[in-house]
């Protein structure tokens, strides 16, 4: 039995679904490129992006690879590097 | 002091409904139930009922209302009939997966189309699977009761799941007869002070998300608990009955009763709802004139009392099972389906499907005495005349059994 409960609840909130495993390519930010806008994490469907400090940051665990943040970043700092195409 | 008052089987649900002090009721008007909620209406607005009555506007609504009442720990009341419950379905399978223990009479009505008002089970029998608690009550003195009881089982912890009390549109909903009317006093000591659920809860000190998306596995375990609480409430209802009775003097027999069914019994018919009150006169009658006949009247469908009803059937050689309704499909009633699948593997039992009484045309005591001799030429003739798949027999008033 995984739940304690009889209905459909969580005192966590949603139960934890790790959508980054759906990711079939690699957000991968340019550092020297990125100019701290924050559209990307704006823009990111999942929440993947948060901010530290002076950078942004991009939580594997969550990004989905759909590559919204690449195509929004207006410094092209943001590249999707495909794991299975060439 | 309890009374005794002359009413409607309407008049009885709203009296019931108030007498276990709910604190929201919700509902949409719709023929034959709309009475109810006029009752209850009438009472909070004179100022004898202290509760909430939400005006909606559709039974989609009204079913809505009262999920999102019960998750704030409020004892809920509706009632619908026919296109209503229809109108209902989504939140009606969200109140049963969310475990809320509402409580809803529905004044049976046939579906439409052909147009229609009347009486007939095909309403609620259509949605048994919905994960509901269902009910199903011969008189109107039986649907006060049923309804007492039906917020005890409902909310027992062992439960928790809502209730349907059931009952035959018009002949029960519009015609009146004596019914007793238990004192507030002595069904406040009946039923638990109010609804206190710790199983879900809009609670801001205990604050918990309610139905996130989730996943298959964890959806699987949710209705193999759901499914156990059926088979839980089968003992509840029997112990709920037996405090009924020790406190009002009347019990309902729990999930089945059995009529003059005895070990000598030739013949049986099973029966649901109103018609059960012409069943038992054609069988006190053919008792009269030397037959042994004996009648099953089905009181709870949801959980399906397969276990009780298979005891009681075993041995009997011909079972008729009269269904006020029809099984698209399978070519018989519901009912029969569900009493055929309880007595799977039992030998020597001829069961025969039989339908009557639909879009509320009278189910007589001379229907139900053809019915029983054909049984007991059934049962007599042995197995050379109980196929596996026997016709439907269609009962009608003019004494013409037919095949269709």
């Amino acid at each position: 039995m995984r739940s304690q409960y009889i209905v459909p609840i969580g005192p966590d909130g949603i139960y934890e679904i790790k959508t980054g495993t759906w990711r079939t390519a690699d957000p991968r930010i340019d550092e020297d490129a990125c100019i701290r806008c924050g559209i990307c994490l704006m823009h990111c469907p999942v929440g993947a992006v948060t901010r530290e400090g002076e950078r942004f940051t991009i939580n594997l665990d969550y990004c989905k690879g759909c590559g919204i943040c690449a195509h929004e970043c207006p410094k092209g700092a943001i590249t999707m590097e495909g794991r299975d195409t060439a | 002091m309890s009374q005794v008052e002359v009413m409607n089987g309407n008049r009885a649900a709203g009296i019931a409904a108030c007498l276990a002090r709910p604190d929201v009721i919700a509902a949409y008007p719709i023929t034959p139930q709309s009475s109810v909620v006029e009752f209850i209406s009438r009472m909070i607005a004179e100022d004898k009922l202290d509760a909430k009555i939400c005006e909606v506007e559709s039974e989609h609504s009204a079913m809505s209302v009262l999920e999102g009442a019960s998750l704030a720990g409020g004892r809920t009341f509706s009632a619908t009939s026919s296109q209503g419950l229809a109108l209902m379905y989504e939140p009606y399978f969200r109140a049963s997966t969310l475990r809320l223990p509402i409580v809803m009479a529905i004044a049976n009505r046939e579906m439409i189309s052909p147009q229609t008002l009347w009486a007939s089970a095909q309403d609620s029998l259509s949605v048994r699977d919905a994960g509901w608690m269902q009910f199903y009550v011969e008189d109107n003195q039986e649907i006060l009761d049923t309804l007492l009881q039906a917020f005890r089982i409902a909310e027992d912890s062992r439960v928790l799941l809502p209730i349907n009390v059931c009952y035959d549109g018009f002949y029960l909903s519009h015609m009146s007869e004596r019914v007793v009317v238990p004192d507030p006093e002595e069904v406040d000591a009946f039923l638990p002070d109010g609804y206190h659920p710790q199983h879900i809860l809009l609670d801001p000190d205990r604050p918990m998300a309610v139905d996130p998306l989730t996943n298959g596995d964890l959806l699987t375990e949710y209705r193999a608990k759901h499914l156990a609480a059926q088979q839980a409430a089968l003992e509840v209802i029997e112990q709920v009955d037996a405090k009924f009775s020790a406190a009002f003097g009347r019990s309902w027999d729990g999930a089945v009763e059995a009529y003059r069914i005895d070990g000598d019994c030739e013949a049986v018919v099973v029966t649901l709802g109103s018609m059960t009150g012409a069943g038992r006169e054609a069988v006190d009658r053919m008792r009269e004139s030397g037959a042994s006949v004996g009648l099953l009247k089905l009181r709870v469908v949801r959980p399906f009392p397969a276990k009780e009803v298979r005891e009681l059937l075993r041995g009997i050689p011909a079972v008729g099972v009269v269904d006020r309704n029809v099984s698209f499909g399978w070519d018989t009633g519901i009912i029969y389906q569900e009493v055929s699948s309880a007595l799977y593997g039992v030998q020597g039992t001829a069961r025969v499907p039989m339908i009557a009484g639909l879009g509320g045309q009278d189910i007589t005591v001379e229907m139900f005495e053809d019915a029983l001799r054909t049984l007991l030429e059934r049962g007599r003739a042995g197995s050379a005349c109980s196929p596996e798949f026997p016709e439907t027999i269609w009962l009608s008033q003019d004494g013409e059994e037919e095949t269709r």
